[in-house]
């Protein structure tokens, strides 16, 4: 038997082999890279629905797909996953055809009865003064049977499952804002156990809808200064005032690293590492002292064998509200001190992608790999003097970039990074 | 024998049965269901009992932060770690990881209502919608919705921050959770899981799910294996389970309730057999047992199909039916069947070992063997 490649902690070595993107900026990686490095934002006025009576006007939707009737979250959801992993598939070259020989893990964001569907089930309930027994009522008919498998926490992994043949149980989970990065995390150490040659990893949002926007926006998380809307999402700026939403999808092939070599697979990176730490300080916000932040950085760098000196490039959850960025800062001085390698984020140009934002800004970071050049921080132009740390601001920056960091910190305590290299480390 | 075995070390448990693991096993020898047919006519659910709240989640303001869901899902899991002799031991519970099996959160029933009265007759339904929503819900609600906020409040409450994730999904993210904190602990990764589910019936806006699916049965009186496919009584359930390597366990001193198997999913793409065969395979991959606890929903052919492959056990293992005891909690139902199993092995009420069995009603299969720690 051939030799293995295993990492410094003696596991098997994770590949990725194949990526796939969808955002604001459009379908796959190659307009995705083009847009993110021309320093193009996707942030555009919302006209889904009207936004009268909203404090917030802008997001960084996906208006130009085709999806399935009715027009909702999950079916939004689903159509930017299998773009994604269709991208990924067809890269990576495993299996054929709706036969993937490898399980799939999941990040979708929750999923409730919207209103138009509500509204539905209400008026066929009843026609006085509406309730629930209504809604009952009208679901008890039997003729809205088409909802019921579109409103269930599992059903767009299933129909992902489904088309590309995944093995096993799929999983659909979130950890909020870190989601995608923990779908990628149940891959890596799927493989690591050898329960599986390969892995499906994708995160995925389209959830922008009115109702999801009011509640990020009651929660004082979002900015609000829609004019221009390619101006508003500002991390680490002085100025900033809340995160953008945002929608897209992630998906990454991973692949056990011998597999991937024995069959002539081109390696695209190794996800060398992952880390996670949870915070009970608070519902919204992260422990004043940072420490959270900074063992999931830490856990990453050590699941990854690196010291923080390795690192050549952050790429930051950078949401661009007043909280998170000041936080992520302090926390990687806490772990790299001086010399804090230069960080970007995405989120200035795609907006905050929520579920997927972990799945996404790991095709991103390994495209920066693949490329050697670490996209801009859009709209930097008032540096925070809070903030002392190399942002890559408004223009691309080329470097040779073996390895890489990805942030991802979710409201409820959900803080996930994600280090990538060129190599087996 | 091995260290790296996973044990169960503690259990919390709140249903319509009662609080802790005692209620439950007592029920095998007969069980009197506490339902509620009132409150959702004509709808009935496995009401839990209530708790006081203040044993394990002491502060108000937390408590007010949270919906139904979450404050069971929170009490259980403090019951859970009190039960290991881990409540409070903050060294332990840095360390600690966590997954959480659930749906989302409580809607704000009268906002909803108002709205969708005053949507029908609006001149712009949708502008009328941004309107009511700015001014009616509260700010904090959307924090008592979210999945991946019952872990958070774990996490605040009881200091479980070692990381955690929330698998969505019905039924197979009970099993899915468990499988995973197991394979963790097996693999040498992690010493020490928090994992569980939390699932509130007594909404409107649960039994609505379900019921545009046709798969809500309204009478618990009738056994599940007798409703012909006609569906589940939603049941409240909040289950966590202490999971730890034997090696940690022993390190500690901690009494260990049981021994885990590797838990094994699938999901077959239900065509008619695959729910009898996969089962089958997978019983027997288990290997023998001496008792089953079923979840067994009582939805559609996947129903019959469970309790065929069941009645092809070697042995006729004595059968118990988690549904007819709590109803059906869904994401929280592989987990009752779990502790329910450790409980009644170590209380000798059950011939172990017993294999725990998961059909969702509408996707997922899983099986998993609790024998003698």
């Amino acid at each position: 038997m051939a030799k293995r490649t295993l990492d410094k902690q003696g596991r098997p070595v994770v590949a990725v082999t194949g990526m796939g993107v969808v955002t604001s900026l459009g379908v796959g990686k190659t307009d995705n890279w083009a847009a993110l490095t021309a320093g193009r934002s996707g942030i555009h006025r919302i006209t889904r629905f009207p936004t009268e009576g909203l404090r917030t006007t802008i997001a960084g939707t996906v208006d130009t797909l085709k999806i399935d009737e009715p027009f909702c979250a999950p079916n939004l959801s689903f159509e930017l996953a299998r773009l994604a992993a269709v991208e990924a598939v067809e890269q990576c070259g495993l299996g054929s055809p709706g036969d993937f020989p490898g399980q799939l893990f999941m990040a979708v964001p929750p999923v409730e009865v919207e209103w138009p569907q509500k509204a539905l089930m209400a008026n066929a309930g009843g026609n006085g003064d509406l309730t629930y027994t209504e809604v009952l009522k009208g679901a008890a008919t039997g003729r809205f049977a088409a909802f019921h498998e579109l409103f269930l926490f599992g059903a767009v992994a299933d129909r992902i499952s489904d088309i590309f043949g995944a093995k096993g149980s799929p999983i659909s989970l979130s950890t909020a804002c870190s989601s995608g990065a923990t779908a990628i995390q149940l891959g890596v150490e799927a493989i690591r156990r050898g329960e599986t040659p390969a892995a499906l990893c994708i995160g995925t949002d389209g959830s922008v809808h009115a109702e999801a926007l009011i509640r990020f926006s009651l929660l004082s998380a979002l900015s609000t200064q829609n004019d221009p809307p390619e101006g508003a999402a500002k991390p680490f700026s002085k100025n900033r005032d809340g995160f953008v939403m945002g929608e897209g999808a992630g998906a990454l092939v991973l692949e056990d690293f011998d597999h991937a070599v024995a069959r002539g697979a081109k390696i695209l990176g190794v996800l060398a590492g992952c880390g996670e730490m949870g915070d009970g300080f608070h519902r919204t916000r992260s422990s004043p002292d940072g420490k959270p932040i900074i063992g999931a950085i830490r856990a990453a760098l050590d699941d990854a064998g690196l010291q923080p000196g390795q690192i050549d490039t952050i790429n930051a959850h950078g949401t661009s509200t007043p909280e998170n960025d000041k936080m992520e800062a302090m926390g990687c001085q806490a772990v790299f001190g001086e010399k804090v390698p230069p960080i970007t984020s995405n989120k200035s140009m795609v907006g905050h992608t929520l579920t997927a934002a972990g799945a996404v800004e790991a095709v991103f970071s390994l495209l920066s790999i693949v490329h050697g050049r670490i996209p801009p921080t859009i709209n930097y132009n008032v540096p925070d003097p809070l903030i002392p740390v190399d942002v890559v601001g408004n223009a691309p920056r080329d470097a040779r970039v073996t390895s890489v960091l990805s942030n991802s910190f979710g409201f409820g305590g959900q803080n996930t990074c994600l280090v990538m290299t060129a190599e087996p480390v | 024998m091995s260290p790296r075995d996973v044990l169960i070390t503690g259990i919390g448990i709140v249903t319509s049965l009662g609080e802790g693991i005692e209620p439950h096993v007592a029920a095998l020898s007969g069980v009197t269901q506490r339902v509620d047919r009132e409150t959702f006519a004509p709808y009935a659910v496995h009401a839990a009992v209530p708790v006081e709240l203040d044993r394990h989640i002491p502060k108000k303001s937390d408590q007010r932060q949270m919906e139904p869901w979450q404050r069971y899902g929170t009490y259980a899991a403090g019951a859970a770690l009190e039960d290991a002799g881990l409540k409070g031991n903050a060294e332990l519970l840095a360390r600690m990881h966590l997954i959480v099996a659930c749906g989302g959160g409580e809607r704000d029933y009268a906002v909803d209502g108002a709205i969708l009265t005053g949507m029908r007759d609006a001149p712009r339904p949708e502008v009328y919608l941004n309107e009511r929503l700015m001014s009616d819900i509260r700010p904090t609600l959307f924090l008592a919705q979210l999945s991946n906020l019952l872990a958070g409040n774990i996490s605040i409450v009881h200091g479980v921050i070692g990381g955690s994730r929330t698998f969505m999904g019905e039924e197979q993210a009970g099993v899915d959770a468990i499988r995973i904190a197991g394979a963790r602990i097996q693999s040498g990764q992690n010493d020490l899981f928090l994992v569980g589910g939390a699932t509130n019936a007594e909404r409107a806006d649960h039994i609505l799910t379900y019921e545009m699916g046709g798969a809500v049965w309204r009478d618990p009186s009738v056994p599940v294996l007798d409703r012909k496919g006609g569906g589940f009584v939603p049941g409240s359930a909040a289950v966590f389970l202490v999971l730890e390597s034997r090696q940690h366990a022993e390190a500690r001193g901690a009494r260990p309730i049981a021994r885990l198997g590797p838990v094994l999913a699938e999901r077959s793409r239900r065509k008619p057999g695959d729910v009898r065969s996969i089962l089958t395979a997978m019983l027997e991959q288990a290997g023998p047992a001496a008792s089953v606890i079923s979840g067994n929903t009582g939805f559609a052919e996947p129903s019959s199909e469970e309790a065929e492959a069941l009645a092809g056990l070697p042995g006729a293992p004595r059968v118990v039916m988690a549904g007819d005891m709590i109803g059906h909690s869904v994401e929280g139902q592989f987990a009752y069947g779990v502790a329910l199993a450790a409980g009644a092995i170590a209380a000798g009420k059950l011939p172990g070992p017993t294999a725990v069995t998961s059909v969702g009603y509408h996707r997922g299969e899983g099986v998993v063997k609790v024998e003698a720690a």
